[in-house]
């Protein structure tokens, strides 16, 4: 033990970073969701329903929006978690008491995200304009309150988890797997000694590292077809927008993740080290990549972590093009980061690959 | 120089923390030479090796291989060298065909498979090219590892002790195979512990750690050493080699099979410690020291570094 120093770390490490993330990053009643207002009508009525919202801790407003196209894409693109609308002429139908309609537009890719604030809006707004509707006007707080309430459950109007779970798996078996297959590549050939063939060859560290990643991208494609494949006739889940456009982005994603595997090899010792690096990368993509727990519920700091790991994007990606039907433009949001760690790690891995044996 | 000199190195130097695995090493190999290189483990015979090749980046040291430079050029002198790693260093779950078709790849080996196909028929592999290397026999793939090392054309050779663990027929035949390519004129470095193959090279160098002790033909190299030595033969010559050994004057008392070889480099003072040996049952002669004799000699001389 004494000689193998990141076995010890690993020992001490797995408890402390569990302990960081279940007991800190983790939460699964997530508050202050980003939420758009599309405000029609700016009467003092409004402005009362939206204090009341924000009051909950559930809604953090940051966005105030013009139309109804600007709030589909800031929904789409997962900027915001939900939309509040308050229409037009919203106080004149208080007042003649025609129950005027608040419309809240949630993304619901993920229920267990939305579930708590989508539950505390109907108490919430019974009583937002109790202070309001008072005196003359107290008739019209009525039995069954002043205003209509309208939730759109948006992309997974049903709240089936599988829907989101299914195609996150994914990204998961993915992540797993493909870390793992190159995490072993250059510490076996070392172990097995036919890595002093190998160097003694005329070969260049990229072409060697890119050789070891460019054939598992098909072996990750397997993986990635039978999950889709059970995703579409076993979940049913839905497959709103372009399959190709998920295959290409996969093929991205599959080679961040080898490219990872191959430099923990080009830094591992021997292969136990590398499998231990691998999972030591991936817990914390299972946790903070908004797989497991929303992703929004995490403090700062461990959404800040998050962001870093392909999965995450990942995740945001194919659950963009499965559920919201996501096109390009939204992906490539997201891609760009994942294609940035990629060429960092890949860029580690090349300079640490030794030339020689020493 | 002289252009026919293959490799001309010199003060080749690697250090590993606090040990010198190669102490300051100068050699010359001509073309078509078969240079043996010898010396106990852990002399520095495979650290050499592979500071020729690349694999290991020397400390100090200059000169040339093949005309490139050895410290900054490894990867022109890589091209055009075939080293075979002193462990079976090919991939196991690929058959002998596969191997070597990966290793021409590598090289770029230009009309590869004519290529592989001549090396499988060369060497003949050929009934068991579909064979996967991990299930070969020693000797085998000793073969496979030769064949794979010469596929793209190399005009040097680095053996790290090629024949270690190769039953005699297969020994005898590698060294015919070695000797015919060498009269084709590639050049030949080869580590060894065998006294039978080291007679067999054109040239020798003895390492011992680290250090060059000497270098030469063998006739050279037993000359170089100005050893005498007696050879004894009768009954328990054990009893006898014991007390000799503290003997002054006797720097070695050898049993070779049921006969003692007794060396000094002080003819005289040797031939005085023996002196109240020479009486029956045993016989005494003077012979010339063989190659053995002379290393066991420079072994016994040379100190281990690690522990000084």
């Amino acid at each position: 033990m004494r000689r193998d120093r990141l076995t010890f770390g690993m020992i001490i490490g797995i408890p402390v970073v569990q302990l960081m993330l279940f007991g800190y990053a983790i939460n699964g009643d997530p508050k202050h969701l980003p939420t758009a207002v599309l405000l029609a009508d700016s009467s003092q009525y409004g402005r009362s329903m939206l204090s009341a919202l924000k009051n909950s801790d559930y809604f953090h407003f940051v966005r105030k929006l013009h139309n109804e196209a600007e709030a589909e894409t800031a929904l789409a693109r997962g900027e915001v978690q939900f939309i509040v609308t308050i229409p037009e002429n919203f106080s004149r139908s208080l007042l003649r008491g025609d129950k005027p309609t608040i419309l809240i537009e949630a993304d619901a890719t993920d229920p267990s995200a939305t579930g708590n604030a989508i539950a505390s809006l109907r108490t919430l707004l019974a009583s937002a304009l109790q202070h309001d509707l008072k005196g003359p006007l107290g008739f019209l707080a009525g039995s069954d309150g002043p205003i209509n309430l309208r939730v759109h459950a948006r992309y997974n109007p049903e709240g089936i988890s599988q829907y989101n779970i299914v195609p996150g798996l994914m990204g998961v078996v993915l992540t797993m797997t493909m870390v793992m297959i190159t995490g072993l590549a250059i510490t076996r050939e070392r172990e097995r000694g036919t890595m002093e063939n190998l160097l003694s060859m005329p070969t260049r560290p990229l072409e060697v590292l890119l050789g070891k990643i460019i054939p598992y991208i098909f072996v990750g494609y397997i993986q990635a077809g039978l999950i889709l494949t059970a995703a579409r006739f076993l979940f049913h889940v839905p497959m709103a927008g372009s399959i190709p456009l998920l295959l290409l982005v996969a093929s991205v994603f599959i080679a961040a993740n080898l490219a990872m595997g191959i430099t923990f090899s080009t830094l591992a010792k021997n292969q136990l080290q590398a499998v231990q690096m691998t999972f030591f990368f991936f817990l914390p993509s299972l946790l903070l990549s908004g797989f497991m727990f929303p992703f929004r519920g995490m403090p700062d700091w461990a959404q800040v972590i998050g962001e870093l790991l392909p999965l995450t994007h990942f995740l945001r990606i194919i659950r963009g093009i499965l559920l919201k039907g996501n096109g390009f433009e939204e992906v490539i949001l997201q891609l760009w980061q994942i294609v940035l760690f990629a060429v960092v790690v890949l860029t580690i891995g090349v300079k640490r690959y030794r030339k020689t044996l020493d | 120089m002289t252009d026919n000199v293959v490799i001309d190195v010199r003060g080749m130097t690697k250090r590993f923390g606090a040990l010198t695995a190669v102490n300051g090493i100068d050699l010359q190999v001509r073309q078509g030479e078969v240079y043996g290189f010898l010396g106990p483990n852990g002399s520095g015979k495979t650290t050499f090796i592979r500071m020729l090749c690349g694999l290991l980046a020397a400390d100090a040291g200059e000169g040339t291989c093949l005309d490139f430079d050895v410290i900054r050029e490894s990867e022109s002198i890589k091209r055009q060298v075939g080293y075979m790693t002193q462990r079976f260093s090919f991939y196991e779950d690929l058959s002998i065909i596969e191997n070597l078709d990966f290793v021409a790849r590598m090289y770029g080996v230009s009309n590869r498979r004519a290529a592989v196909h001549e090396s499988i028929e060369r060497l003949g592999l050929a009934g068991r090219q579909k064979q996967l290397a991990g299930e070969l026999s020693g000797g085998w793939k000793q073969r496979l590892a030769l064949a794979a090392c010469l596929i793209h054309n190399p005009r040097l050779l680095l053996l790290d002790e090629p024949t270690a663990g190769v039953d005699p027929k297969a020994r005898r035949d590698f060294w015919e195979q070695i000797h015919e390519l060498a009269g084709q004129g590639l050049t030949f470095l080869i580590s060894t512990h065998y006294m039978d193959e080291a007679e067999r090279c054109d040239r020798l160098a003895y390492l011992s750690y680290g250090n060059l002790l000497t270098s030469g033909t063998a006739a050279e190299v037993i000359a170089g050493a100005q050893l005498t030595t007696w050879l004894a033969s009768g009954p328990n010559l054990q009893v006898i080699a014991r007390q000799l050994r503290t003997k002054p004057g006797v720097g070695q008392a050898v049993a070779f099979g049921a006969r003692l070889h007794v060396s000094g480099t002080e003819a005289l003072r040797l031939e005085q410690a023996i002196a109240p040996f020479r009486t029956e049952p045993y016989s005494w002669q003077q012979i010339n020291p063989g190659l053995e004799d002379v290393f066991i000699h420079l072994m016994g001389n040379s100190k281990d570094n690690y522990q000084a």
